[in-house]
């Protein structure tokens, strides 16, 4: 186990060595040069001279490019245009947001679709499978701002049950001593604020865990489908165990290792799905700051959430094969 | 029927491969049947004729004013206008239709851009093998280390505002998805026991790759194509809503005229809908094809 951790830790050096020289071939690639993309365009003389030689952009390439590693390691991603705060204290700021927002649209996702998957394959081919498979079709191919603008409307704006837009009442006061708004509500007693969270992030959540639910009721279905032909299924129900037995101990907990890859997976592309959701809610969390760095060009901004994000989707993935490798010994020894 | 038919040679002409016939003949047969490819070839036929016929088929031009509205009043459909105006007073339907056109134009050519790229990484990853195989793949390892949306905000918004910036951005992305299917692929093929057989007979490698491994590893890089447009298409109007589409906003596109109405939402909740289902449907027809398609020919996918 020991060796197969160390093995697909040493994979990453290459992954991080390429993102990052992606990277910074992509500042380099930007309208008007470097300076000019990380400054704005208006940009002084002397602020460009400045930032040339911070950056070391007259240096020889090699030069530039250990440096700009070295400040990424120190979480260096330079100051936004628009704020002028250092991209860093904007993430740190909003990452929680985008947390809650992910897990909420996870447990949504997971809640649902693992249970709709396995009764869709237990009753194949009767209306709750085919409504099951066309749902999770239709799931894939809406996109995530048309349905929550779908959403909005219906639930905020028509029937106005749901808040349409930010993460709490901007009258109620709170404390957040942890960023994680419907934990500072539990944390601080605040059942109210809690509360209001919640209502905050249902809608958003719903948006943002439709791709997912869609996936992981269709790898579910397909998962159990192939596992109940399995001749070891056979020869449990031919030895006479109970069915309940039968389907925690031998269908469920082989029919989840695909379902847990593709749940690792779906949660990295939460972040970028989070983009376009919390664009549409008002969302204050690294998703809407990305597309207001977007909309202004900021391009400092941009680059420190794409290495940020890039290093968290890489991160979760390690983590899903590790723990793969843990449920399952058959990867450890590929 | 005859128009799926017509679809699918579309299909074969798009992906450009020779193929033995027994295997897709096969394939075929199957998919006729199948009423979900069906509606899928159907869905599609519809958006590829609205968008190659758009100037017959829109009342109205899609960038002139054609009636009053004001921030508080936009007008839903009415016998003239039949989706009504847009927050400018321009003619909604007319838009609708002239916006298929930029979503089959971005899908069609980031889609022929992206799986040639692909197709000749893999090509290369899995003729040579070895160190070849090896670098090829770390690059693609690193390519998909990145969220795809975010991959492709990153390339748009370093090329500029346009719809090359747009069609490059999606096609970059697509890139490593196909590289990778068509070299798994051609690994498998190539321990198979008919490849085994060619090589013991002294067929020349580049004889079996070509021959024998490649024409056999192309189907599911057909449906991996057919599926890929409707994420193209999903991912185009991804971009466009969040400013990085064509230069000109008069321009009719789809995820634009999204953004463009998120105001509007209380007073004209319909000018959201409208391209909103639009980029459904044609997505939709393109999952459905391609759904069916991986059917027919993977029996994997049968039971």
């Amino acid at each position: 186990m020991l060796r197969f951790v160390v093995r697909r830790l040493l994979l990453l050096v290459p992954i991080l060595f390429g993102l990052s020289v992606l990277l910074f071939i992509w500042v380099r690639a930007l309208p008007g040069g470097p300076a000019v993309a990380l400054l704005g365009e208006r940009a002084t003389p002397e602020q460009i001279a400045r930032i040339e030689s911070l950056y070391g952009l007259d240096r020889p390439l090699y030069e530039q490019y250990f440096s700009f590693v070295r400040r990424a390691a120190q979480l260096d991603f330079g100051a936004s245009i628009r704020t002028n705060q250092p991209v860093i204290d904007e993430i740190q700021r909003r990452f929680p947001a985008t947390i809650e927002l992910s897990v909420a649209a996870m447990i949504f996702a997971v809640g649902i679709g693992i249970p709709l998957g396995y009764f869709a394959a237990r009753r194949y081919g009767t209306w709750l499978d085919n409504l099951s498979v066309s749902g999770s079709l239709l799931g894939i191919t809406i996109p995530v701002f048309f349905l929550a603008f779908i959403l909005k409307y219906i639930f905020a704006v028509k029937l106005g049950v749901l808040p349409t837009s930010g993460r709490q009442d901007v009258r109620l006061i709170v404390d957040h001593p942890t960023n994680f708004y419907v934990l500072d509500g539990l944390v601080t007693g605040n059942w109210n604020a809690a509360w209001d969270a919640l209502q905050h992030l249902i809608l958003p959540a719903i948006a943002l865990g439709t791709i997912p639910l869609a996936i992981i009721v269709r790898i579910t279905r397909a998962s159990v489908l192939d596992v109940v032909h399995e001749d070891y299924v056979r020869t449990a129900e031919a030895k006479g165990l109970v069915k309940g037995t039968i389907t925690r101990r031998h269908v469920l907990r082989n029919a989840m290792l695909p379902v847990a890859t593709i749940i690792g997976l779906q949660t990295g592309l939460l972040l970028s799905g989070a983009i376009l959701t919390e664009t549409v809610f008002a969302f204050p969390g690294v998703g809407s700051f990305v597309f207001g760095a977007i909309s202004f060009r900021d391009y400092a901004v941009l680059q420190g959430f794409i290495l940020f994000i890039a290093v968290i989707y890489v991160l979760v993935n390690l983590v899903v094969d590790i723990s793969y490798g843990l449920i399952d010994p058959r990867v450890r020894v590929r | 029927m005859s128009l799926s038919q017509a679809e699918l040679a579309v299909e074969r002409a798009d992906s450009g491969e020779e193929t033995g016939g027994s295997l897709l003949g096969e394939a075929w047969k199957r998919l006729r049947r199948n009423p979900v490819a069906i509606i899928g070839a159907v869905l599609i036929l519809l958006f590829v004729l609205v968008a190659i016929f758009a100037p017959l088929l829109a009342p109205f031009s899609p960038t002139e004013r054609v009636g009053q509205t004001t921030p508080t009043s936009i007008p839903g459909p009415t016998a003239e206008h039949l989706l009504g105006l847009d927050d400018l007073g321009r003619d909604e339907l007319s838009r609708v239709i002239y916006g298929a056109r930029q979503s089959l134009i971005v899908g069609v050519v980031s889609l022929i851009l992206g799986a040639t790229g692909g197709i000749l990484l893999g090509l290369l990853a899995g003729a040579f093998g070895g160190w070849v195989d090896n670098l090829v793949m770390r690059i693609v390892d690193i390519m998909l280390s990145v969220p795809g949306l975010l991959f492709a905000i990153a390339v748009a918004a370093a090329l500029g505002q346009s719809l090359t910036s747009v069609m490059i951005a999606i096609a970059v992305v697509n890139i490593p998805i196909f590289a990778r299917l068509l070299r798994g692929q051609m690994l498998a093929q190539r321990d198979s026991d008919y490849a085994l057989a060619a090589r013991s007979l002294g067929v020349r490698h580049r004889d079996i790759v070509l021959k024998h491994v490649l024409p056999n590893s192309v189907s599911p890089v057909i449906v991996q194509g057919t599926l890929t447009l409707a994420t193209a298409i999903i991912d185009a109007a991804a971009l466009s809503f969040l400013g990085l589409g064509g230069a000109d906003p008069s321009v009719p596109e789809w995820g634009r005229m999204l953004a463009d109405t998120q105001r509007y939402l209380a007073v004209a909740p319909q000018l959201a809908v409208f391209p909103g289902l639009a980029i459904v449907f044609s997505a939709l027809g393109f999952t459905l094809l391609g759904e069916s398609l991986r059917e027919a020919i993977d029996p994997k996918y049968r039971r």
